[in-house]
């Protein structure tokens, strides 16, 4: 069996080498060889060393998307799991009407970005209509605008896997630790809470990685109005390489940049809450 | 038995690996690809194209990109194995990134035809772009509101007292203090401030201040390479720029904070609906105004004035008239799509069947030589823009030709946003415009 594994392996791993080499590996090297250099279209680049790079740090909206976004990946994640987590404890209970309220939840995740994004500004620049304003008038209202959209978008997603990680919950556990008198706030605190921490691992890195991310709900909601204040890194990456010309590679630069952000960022996120995982 | 059974595997291995590399193969093609530029008139191109096919042959195809999306989808569709051959630069400018690109255009039958060689995109001895439409700006007025008011005892008693921004201030003060009479909800359509949305704000009016300021500098005789001189700009005439814009947010059919929502074809169809009286805008929105379903407009009352901003002797201010529509040929491409694509752009602009689509459907004001005077446009915006070219008033040169870039524009326009709202004074305005044109251009 091992012996026909091995001479199997190349066979059965080729397609899936070939697919992700093509479709990941080759574009992921070259934008990297692009960000050290200065181009039109791809293929006709000169290196330039490391100028994109300086030039990306020293570029004003680059440094405010990157605060925007670290101040919005904060608020999100947090608002987001704490939320879904609730969600996911009210609708364990096993009171009538369960299943109907979770499918409702997780709808919203159906929809995509862009049209989330319409949707929300239509309603919010329906309620600031009454103030004679409207969602570009400053950034905080795009900020809060974004949460509010993203915390709506997202919930129901992570109420699933919340609800999944809170059934697994063996009964057992819950039942001795009631026997031993523990209250509901200990039974949270000391049984559930643990024994979902596989669940808070993907859903935390979920959220970070998305919010991180975020584009198309950016664009769409405020594509960052007023003067670019509003524009997170991935909608100024987007701006640098297509709205300006000559700027390819510093939105190459920048890109390869908040790669990195992300994958440190994540990396940690996951090695610290596994540690916190454990066996029942 | 297990013979079969490895056939079987490798089999379906390799259909695998086939089906990923079904996208890679590419096909010889000889088809010109003409990647346009304006959406509002991709369907009547389509047809050209079935019409130049079936008259020789040549199979065209055509690709619209997006509004405002046009550098994008350039840049990737050129990085491609079949490339478009025939696509579009603003300007100098435009053509400064595209230089690579663009094939020398001088010996063409196109260029011959050219009425006025000036207007070419030129290097060195080099032509690389061919301007294919004239076109204008200005306010677009809609008279029967106008006659109406007069019909009242305004300021004054018809358009033609309006020659400078003096009078054109009191009376649409008057006619917005009046506007219930005139059964309009205010003077001016909506100063469209939505992203993407404010070119006629950053770019047109823009045009005005700066062509003024470009002229002030007496060593150029010509406003655009001037424009194109200067390292840094004094926005000289900002306040005259502040003047025409304060009357039209404070005159408007929507109030102040409500402007970031609005766009270009919200405004359009505000005028057309006589829901407004003017409206700042090009002879091309005459596709929009017409489309709007319910217009009240009619044809014979939409005419046009010039954008008066305060500045001495503008009563002899006309239109703003120019150009930021070039053909260019990419010269990477092989020689014999490079001459198919000249002889498709040649015949547009020269065989009847071509000028037919030209002047009566792309509605094209055609500065090429192979038209006659009756074949010119005949939709009301363009015929009121000939006749200002040829009243006795100049016309104000399309000097924005010369801005550095895209992103000076934008920033213009996020500060004229931030200015709407009362976020900032005008004085930050002028400032970011200076500032902005001073790092764009020291970033060329």
């Amino acid at each position: 069996m091992n012996r026909n594994l091995k001479k199997y392996f190349p066979l059965f791993v080729l397609p899936t080498l070939v697919a992700f080499t093509i479709a990941f590996l080759i574009p992921f090297l070259l934008g990297i060889y692009l960000s050290f250099t200065k181009f039109t279209t791809v293929n006709d680049a000169t290196f330039i060393g490391f100028g994109n790079y300086i030039k990306a740090f020293q570029n004003h909206d680059f440094l405010n998307a990157l605060w925007f976004t670290t101040k919005f990946v904060v608020v999100s994640v947090l608002t987001i799991n704490i939320f879904a987590f609730a969600v996911a404890l009210l609708l364990t209970r096993g009171k009538k009407g369960t299943n109907v309220f979770r499918t409702i939840f997780f709808m919203p995740n159906l929809i995509g970005g862009i049209v989330l994004g319409y949707i929300w500004k239509l309603i919010i620049n329906g309620i600031l209509a009454r103030y004679g304003v409207t969602l570009t008038y400053s950034e905080t209202y795009g900020f809060w605008g974004l949460v509010v959209l993203m915390n709506w978008q997202m919930i129901g997603y992570m109420m699933i896997i919340y609800i999944a990680g809170i059934q697994s919950v063996p009964d057992e556990l819950m039942e001795a630790a009631k026997i031993d008198g523990a209250s509901r706030w200990q039974l949270l605190r000391h049984v559930t809470l643990p024994m979902v921490m596989p669940s808070i691992t993907i859903c935390l890195f979920l959220t970070l990685s998305n919010s991180f991310k975020l584009f198309d709900q950016n664009l769409a909601l405020t594509a960052g109005d007023p003067s670019k204040r509003s524009s997170m890194l991935a909608l100024d990456i987007y701006n640098t390489f297509y709205g300006r010309n000559g700027w390819e590679g510093v939105g190459q630069a920048k890109a390869v940049v908040f790669f990195i952000i992300v994958a440190v960022i994540a990396l940690l996120q996951l090695k610290i809450t596994r540690k916190k995982e454990v066996e029942s | 038995m297990r013979r079969a059974k490895k056939a079987v595997a490798l089999i379906v291995t390799l259909l695998m690996t086939a089906s990923l590399c079904s996208g890679c193969g590419s096909k010889k093609s000889t088809e010109i690809y003409f990647l346009n530029f304006k959406p509002e008139i991709a369907q009547v191109y389509e047809d050209i194209a079935k019409d130049y096919e079936a008259e020789t042959g040549v199979k065209v195809k055509v690709v619209t990109a997006a509004s405002g999306t046009y550098e994008e989808t350039l840049r990737s569709e050129v990085a491609k194995s079949d490339p478009p051959t025939i696509f579009q630069i603003n300007g100098p400018v435009g053509f400064q990134n595209w230089k690579d690109y663009c094939a020398d255009l001088k010996d063409t039958n196109l260029y011959a035809h050219l009425s006025d060689k000036s207007l070419a995109v030129t290097e060195g001895d080099g032509v690389y772009g061919i301007p294919y439409a004239v076109e204008g700006y200005g306010i677009i007025y809609n008279q029967a509101i106008m006659d109406k008011y007069f019909a009242m005892g305004g300021v004054v008693s018809s358009m033609d007292e309006i020659k400078d921004f003096t009078t054109l201030k009191s009376v649409v003060e008057d006619m917005q203090s009046k506007k219930a009479d005139l059964g309009i909800e205010g003077v001016f359509a909506s100063t469209s401030m939505a992203s993407g949305e404010q070119w006629r704000w950053q770019t047109h009016l823009a045009n005005i201040p700066l062509y003024y300021e470009f002229k002030d500098n007496t060593a150029y005789d010509n406003t655009i390479l001037a424009g194109l001189a200067s390292d840094e700009i004094n926005f000289t005439y900002s306040d005259n720029f502040r003047n025409v814009f304060d009357l039209y947010i404070n005159n408007s059919c929507t109030e102040k904070g409500m402007l970031s929502g609005k766009s270009v074809s919200d405004s359009m169809a505000e005028f057309a609906l006589g829901q407004c009286a003017m409206v700042q805008n090009g002879n091309w929105a005459w596709a929009q105004i017409k489309e709007v379903s319910g217009n009240t407009v009619k044809e014979e009352d939409i005419k046009f004035m010039p954008i008066y901003s305060g500045i001495a002797g503008e009563a002899s201010q006309g239109l703003c008239v120019g150009t930021e529509n070039y053909f260019a040929v990419n010269s990477q491409v092989s020689d014999e799509l490079q001459k198919a694509s000249e002889d498709f752009l040649y015949w547009l602009f020269s065989s009847d069947k071509g000028k037919d689509y030209v002047v009566n459907q792309l509605g094209f004001i055609s500065p090429f030589d192979t038209f006659a005077d009756d074949e010119k446009p005949n939709d009301p915006l363009s015929k009121e823009v000939l006749a200002w070219m040829e009243k006795d008033t100049t016309s104000v040169v399309w000097a924005f030709a010369s801005f550095p870039s895209e992103e000076f524009k934008n920033q213009f326009g996020d500060a004229l946003l931030e200015y709407t709202q009362g976020n900032q004074d005008w004085d930050y305005v002028v400032n970011t415009v200076k500032d902005a044109w001073k790092s764009e251009k020291a970033n060329q």
